[in-house]
């Protein structure tokens, strides 16, 4: 699959270290097709190629991508601008159960960069927001200034069919939100938990406690999802570069059912 | 009417308590409202009371002369405040300090001590109950400590 050129529409900086750019196709107006939760590979000319889930509206006009400033690539990435090109392969890989979340509570639980590769999902869920029940995003980050979407969350929080909880590792002089991990505020979110899907991304680690505070609380095992990030390479299975056990994470993941892979998570060889 | 007996009752804190030992408590109980910016309690406090949060806010906080006031965690509704009642020599450790209005229900420390020291079940099922909420809280505070959203050098 050769990567097609993408042009930089927009290019806006999140954080110290996170930026976001808007593409659209160099050639052609097609409209780039996606199912929230999937990812593209990446590539920076001359530098090389890395996947970066999308974060964008699937229903937007724009191919989005949100991403932190840390590796070679992304870090090339991030000196970027409007009019610069970019190559893009994909959608790969599986996609949140938003259909399957129909008629039901949806509790989106992010920490840190975790918030970008689900913000299709609530996209998508805000779209058809009649057809589900309640609807709570948790967002958890080290400090305040790490906190991504800043607009964007003061929007969601400002409406009533939507109810937002944000919590920081560790507060700044002027902070007057919450302080703590962002399972502390699962407790919070009040949903029904027999009748809940949870989509959760973050550090393999949180996700491990969050997805315990889930069952905790007798969500089932099965309506708990999270997507999981290893080195991707070719974006189709064939590299096995994203091994993680019997699972190729590009292809049969990044979005997982929690019975999937909880016994590999704490596996240290894996 | 509701009765605060019920509204203890209702806290998952004391549920499934009997109801002998559920009136034993109530009788060490208060309702009590916090204005924001209020303290609850100072570090070095004689640590005579735990609260129930109903509704509000609370950080605990601790005090250092080159940093100021530091927010370790924010507690609210449905969140129990205060354990030093418990553990000689009963004094607070932090700060607690109003950010949102609050109620809460206040217990009185002296009280059930006395009450858990002649009523030993009344005592075991209160210890089982905190030490609940202890595993909870030195879980959440050692995740925390590791820094995980931190890029990895």
């Amino acid at each position: 699959m050769v990567p097609r050129p993408f042009v930089i529409k927009k290019f806006r900086r999140e954080t110290e270290d996170t930026f976001t750019v808007e593409l659209e196709p160099r050639e052609g107006r097609s409209r780039f097709s996606f199912l929230p939760g999937q990812f593209n590979m990446v590539y920076v000319y001359g530098v090389g190629e890395v996947p970066i889930s999308i974060s964008g509206d699937p229903s937007g006009p724009t191919l989005v991508h949100t991403t932190r400033a840390v590796g070679n690539v992304t870090k090339a990435m991030a000196k970027l601008r409007r009019g610069d090109v970019v190559g893009i392969r994909g959608p790969f890989g599986t996609s949140w159960p938003v259909a399957e979340a129909r008629g039901k509570d949806v509790v989106i639980v992010a920490g840190g960069i975790g918030l970008p590769p689900l913000r299709p999902s609530l996209y998508e869920v805000l779209a058809h927001r009649d057809q589900y029940g309640k609807v709570v995003l948790l967002y958890g980050t080290r400090t305040p200034s790490d906190i991504l979407f800043k607009e964007e969350l003061d929007q969601w929080r400002a409406r009533f069919d939507l109810e937002v909880f944000i919590t920081v590792d560790r507060a700044t002089a002027g902070w007057k939100g919450n302080v703590g991990v962002v399972t502390t505020l699962i407790p919070k979110a009040g949903f029904d938990s027999r009748n809940t899907v949870g989509m959760i991304v973050g550090p393999e680690v949180m996700m491990r406690y969050v997805a315990l505070e889930f069952l905790k609380r007798g969500v089932p095992p099965e309506s708990i999802y999270l997507s999981m990030e290893r080195n991707m390479k070719c974006g189709i299975g064939l590299c096995g570069h994203c091994q993680f056990g019997p699972v190729f994470i590009c292809k049969d993941g990044p979005v997982f059912r929690y019975p999937q892979i909880k016994d590999l998570m704490v596996r240290w060889e894996v | 009417m509701e009765t605060l007996e019920s509204i203890l009752g209702q806290h998952p804190f004391f549920k499934d308590l009997s109801p002998e030992n559920m009136k034993l408590v109530t009788g060490c109980a208060a309702n009590v409202r916090f204005e924001p910016d209020q303290y609850v309690f100072h570090e070095g406090d004689e640590a005579n009371q735990f609260y129930l949060i109903r509704e509000g806010r609370i950080a605990l906080q601790l005090f250092a002369p080159d940093r100021g006031h530091m927010t370790l965690e924010t507690l609210g509704e449905g969140d129990v405040l205060g354990w030093s009642w418990l553990i000689p020599p009963y004094y607070y450790v932090f700060d607690a300090k109003v950010l949102e209005l609050t109620r809460a229900i206040a217990l009185d420390g002296k009280c059930l001590r006395r009450q858990c020291e002649d009523d030993h079940h009344l005592g075991f099922e209160l210890l089982k109950r905190f030490s609940s909420i202890l595993e909870n809280r030195l879980a959440t505070t050692r995740l925390q400590l590791l820094d995980l959203y931190g890029v990895r050098s």
